[in-house]
């Protein structure tokens, strides 16, 4: 993956097929080091699949056999010296998953962010019902972006959807003006 | 954050197109977005699809949706084009330029871009 913003796509897309309401991509970034954190309410693993969800041989895809989403989110993270790790529950009284990835900036294997806010136009466009809570925190200035699509819906009402062109470009606007603001001195 | 007033704005603008949407989705669109898909440039594709549907008017008419992987990722980005009573387009190896021409040519004027399709582009 050229960009971690693309592998925050593909792994929030594995909540989304968990079926999770409420899915939250948080990124957490100083002068160093960037961390990722992507928890769900979806339905979980059994502790026998997170142990073998690193494994590329590992995946719930039909049209075959390996499964290469979360390898190259851990490849992407420990090639920087950085950490990864994945917890589940799948109990019916308390299910969801956190899939956590941190990142030495510094580090000549970082792989850049890139356009992390295309990232979160593309998940709400590809499942708009679900409520989706994206924050960037910039430690060293405290300033932070934050989107959380609950409040959207609440002003747009049930007739128009999140999905929608128009939603989709103010949603895209807000989040670069944000980013504008918070990389502003 | 922009203002929510704007937003307001654009539910009330939408709403009285709603009834208009009503009956849609003659022209399925379909990108690829599973790992294979999304490494191999799926994001840009998809979002240029859904821009260029607006900017071409043809939202009521054309539905733009993601999938998981189809199973040809060798030649991802993948795009299917789903129209009633036709037969389905695959389109392989897509960009944002040629997604916009098969919005031009293939959506608006009903050309199938041969030149992008599987059979063509793969033999």
């Amino acid at each position: 993956m050229k960009e971690i913003s693309l592998n925050i796509l593909d792994i929030a897309k594995n909540s989304v097929k968990a079926g999770a309401s409420r899915i939250s991509v948080i990124i957490t970034e100083d002068e160093e080091t960037l961390k990722l954190e992507i928890s769900d309410d979806g339905c979980g693993m059994s502790p026998e699949m997170v142990q073998n969800v690193t494994d590329p041989f590992c995946t719930t895809r039909t049209t075959r056999k390996v499964g290469m989403g979360i390898p190259l989110l851990k490849l992407a993270a420990e090639q920087t010296g950085g950490g990864f790790s994945i917890a589940s529950s799948d109990k019916p009284d308390d299910h969801g998953t956190v899939t956590s990835a941190s990142f030495y900036k510094n580090h000549i294997d970082y792989t850049p962010l890139g356009d992390v806010v295309s990232t979160v136009t593309t998940l709400i466009q590809g499942s708009p019902d679900t409520d989706w809570y994206f924050l960037h925190r910039f430690t060293g200035s405290g300033k932070s972006v934050e989107l959380d699509t609950s409040q959207l819906r609440a002003v747009l009402g049930e007739d128009v959807p999140l999905d929608s062109y128009e939603v989709l470009k103010w949603i895209e606007d807000s989040l670069n003006e944000e980013y504008s603001e918070a990389n502003a001195d | 954050m922009k203002s929510l007033e704007e937003l307001a704005a654009i539910r009330d603008k939408m709403k009285s197109k709603v009834v208009l949407r009503e009956g849609t989705g003659e022209i399925r669109v379909v990108v690829g977005m599973a790992t294979c898909g999304i490494a191999a440039g799926a994001r840009p594709v998809l979002n240029a699809f859904a821009e260029k549907v607006s900017e071409a008017g043809l939202s009521e008419k054309v539905t733009v949706s993601q999938t998981g992987c189809i199973g040809i990722c060798q030649y991802e980005p993948v795009v299917e084009v789903f129209e009633a009573g036709k037969e389905k387009v695959t389109y392989v190896k897509m960009t944002a330029e040629k997604a916009a021409e098969v919005v031009e040519k293939h959506l608006k004027g009903g050309e199938v871009v041969t030149e992008y399709t599987i059979s063509t582009a793969v033999s």
